[in-house]
């Protein structure tokens, strides 16, 4: 018995995969179904569906980024904090101390290409009308991903507190400061008022929300690391799962009738 | 001047990539295709590339003339920028069995592949192009340039296959086929390029990281991320409300709006441009030119004090342009019928007087959001009336409209040099 058949016939192997490897058809059905990452998938797909001149492979791609982030990401945490006291240095020591310093650029390159992804994405689902029924539902969770995906990249921009960073997050939310009725600057802001106490000035804005100030400040940053670790990749991953969900229960990967 | 070495070495290895990649071309011509002629001449391009190759290897320091950066400097401004990538953009639709032929679309490749590379050998040109945070644009102008193509090479294919009855490419391989092994390789298979792409990346390139953050001095130009230059870009045409608030809100409402005002049931799952010539056309303006033209725009050729800086000009900060841009109501009130606008608020008072006074600029949007709709349902968009109904109807126009409002506005600025329609600074309601 060769060492490869000892250890596929150990009962630990045999505890781990329930089946025989993938050789044969039956195998390679049963394995989509008893594997719970491959079970996102259908056991059966219209070979003309997963052509890459179809597909593109841009969402596959995009969801890949986001796990990539979410690795390169957490092993950052590891070497940042977000106060005005240590963000900036921390960042210097991950450039020039740690070892194989490419953590920071494999999380911000990646980033960068996430964007591109799933714009890419979104293209070739428009082009091949694949929005169009039974997929419209599904269309519109793509397009809030999409949204949640720059506002990570966003907020993300603030972290490493350099002139770049925040110059960045000051022209951006100078934008909310705009904002009609709830921005203090913004169109109807000045009609809400009560007596001669008006409701929305620089202190209770949409701007004073998003940046925790009024200005790009300490607050700011811990806001937006929050933001940016923790709440939208936690809603992220909860669109995803009805996405891909929904991409199975609307029919799956499209195509003609 | 000279070039640096590293530069030139640089480019020499640029350049006997696209040689590499014109010989493969060839190859792929003569061989695959069985195309002798055109397998030669791209062979012979391969040939000059790697001219290109020889000359920067040995330092000769080839540099695009002084002459000629600033001959298409001159030409370059923000009204040619917008209004060529406008008409390339209605070329390339009208004549799409034209481009996509791969022959023509590889010459429009390797000719802004040279240009790109000729580009590289003048210093300002350099110092915007090659910044860390660039490079991700570089590479959405490629590959959306490359999947636009992709995209309308098999639309067109697939209209001509339906105009003889033939089924569409994507009905022709329509068996099935096990997910193992077919589907989770190619995805394996994707990571690893993905992987190794990403980890070169992160080795050639360092992130940026600038001087520690303070409120005292700004950069000039401070810029947004890349992404959303486009909107910051639109900051020159609307008020922050506009461009920062109510045009993206509208975008991501427009986004998701789509698929409940598309009714037509034909291009589903496959790739056609005549069975939805209106979807397609208007969103490819919308992606193509309103949103990646004006990032290309807003990253490259915006320069300090957001000033239009051409290709090969240094980004000077003392550069003043100037601003003599008028509101509607001082082209009618003034200009036309001789009232100083002041006179307004001195007579009705602090309410009516700055109504009146913007009442050619309230009329002309009223009637450009109100009146506009009922007159398409009744003329050139009768037909969608009838089909889509009242709500759908309204929608689509709607979002047209304020998708339309960013053109419309920029080809005011540049005719009559319109500051605001409507100016109610008083409240901020400038339009």
């Amino acid at each position: 018995m060769s060492v490869g058949d000892f250890i596929r016939n150990s009962q630990v192997w045999k505890s781990v995969f329930r089946h025989p490897a993938p050789r044969d058809r039956r195998n390679r059905v049963v394995v989509m179904l008893t594997n719970v990452f491959l079970h996102l998938h259908p056991v059966s797909v219209r070979k003309s569906g997963i052509a890459l001149s179809y597909t593109w492979c841009m969402g596959g791609l995009t969801f890949f980024m986001f796990l990539e982030l979410t690795v390169t990401g957490v092993l950052l945490m590891f070497y940042y904090r977000p106060t005005l006291e240590h963000a900036y240095n921390d960042i210097l020591i991950l450039r020039d101390v740690a070892t194989l310093g490419i953590l920071r650029e494999l999380h911000r390159w990646g980033a960068h290409a996430m964007v591109i992804t799933i714009w890419l994405h979104m293209y070739r689902v428009f082009l091949t009308g694949s929005y169009k029924p039974p997929r419209e539902f599904n269309w519109g969770v793509g397009v809030i991903l999409l949204v949640l995906t720059l506002l990570l990249s966003f907020t993300g921009y603030l972290l490493p507190w350099d002139q770049l960073a925040i110059w960045a997050i000051t022209v951006g939310s100078n934008m909310a400061r705009a904002t009609p009725f709830l921005g203090y600057e913004g169109p109807g802001a000045t009609f809400l008022k009560v007596g001669d106490v008006s409701l929305i000035h620089s202190g209770s804005d949409a701007r004073f929300i998003l940046l925790g100030g009024r200005f790009v400040s300490g607050e700011t940053l811990l806001r937006f690391y929050v933001l940016h670790c923790v709440a939208i990749p936690l809603a992220v991953a909860v669109l995803i799962a009805v996405h891909f969900w929904r991409v199975r229960k609307d029919g799956g990967i499209s195509g003609p009738l | 001047m000279t070039l640096d070495k590293g530069l030139q070495n640089g480019l020499a290895f640029f350049y006997l990539l696209v040689a590499l990649l014109n010989f493969g071309f060839a190859a792929y011509s003569m061989v695959g295709a069985k195309r002798r002629i055109a397998g030669f001449l791209w062979a012979g391009v391969g040939v000059l590339f790697l001219l290109h190759t020889v000359g920067y290897f040995s330092h000769q320091g080839w540099m695009l003339s002084a002459a000629l950066r600033e001959f298409i400097d001159g030409l370059t401004g923000p009204v040619t920028y917008t209004m060529v990538s406008i008409v390339a953009f209605a070329l390339l639709l009208y004549f799409r069995k034209f481009f996509v032929q791969p022959d023509v679309a590889w010459t429009i490749l390797q000719l802004s592949l040279l240009a790109g590379g000729w580009a590289m050998t003048d210093p300002n040109f350099r110092e915007i192009v090659a910044k860390e945070d660039n490079v991700p644009i570089s590479m959405l102008i490629y590959s959306v340039a490359f999947f636009t193509w992709l995209a309308l090479y098999r639309a067109v294919q697939n209209d001509e296959r339906l105009a003889r009855g033939e089924p569409v490419l994507e009905k022709v391989d329509d068996e099935k086929v096990l997910v193992w092994p077919d589907l989770v390789y190619t995805e394996l298979i994707c990571m690893i390029l993905a992987t190794f792409v990403l980890i070169i990346w992160a080795v050639l390139l360092k992130a940026p990281l600038e001087q520690p953050a303070t409120s005292a001095k700004a950069p000039n130009p401070s810029k947004a991320p890349w992404y959303f230059l486009g909107l910051q870009e639109m900051l020159v045409y609307y008020d922050p409300w506009m461009a920062g608030v109510v045009l993206p809100t509208m975008i991501i409402i427009g986004l998701i709006a789509i698929p409940y005002i598309d009714f037509n049931r034909g291009g589903n799952g496959y790739y056609s441009f005549v069975e939805r010539k209106f979807a397609v056309s208007i969103f490819l303006f919308g992606f193509v030119v309103l949103w990646v033209t004006l990032i290309v725009l807003g990253t490259f050729l915006r320069g300090p004090n957001w000033n239009f800086f051409a290709f090969f000009e240094y980004w000077d900060p003392h550069k003043v342009l100037p601003l003599n841009n008028v509101n509607l109501s001082q082209l009618v009130w003034l200009n036309v019928f001789h009232i100083p606008l002041d006179d307004f608020k001195v007579r009705f008072g602090d309410f009516l007087g700055p109504i009146l006074r913007e009442l050619p600029g309230i009329i002309v949007v009223g009637l450009y959001m109100l009146a506009l709709p009922p007159l398409l349902a009744r003329t050139f968009m009768k037909s969608y009336f009838l089909r889509m109904g009242f709500v759908r109807f309204i929608t689509l126009v709607t979002l047209i409209q304020f998708m339309a409002a960013l053109p419309i506005k920029m080809v005011l600025r540049w005719v009559i040099n319109l500051k605001y329609i409507v100016a109610i600074p008083e409240i901020f309601f400038n339009i």
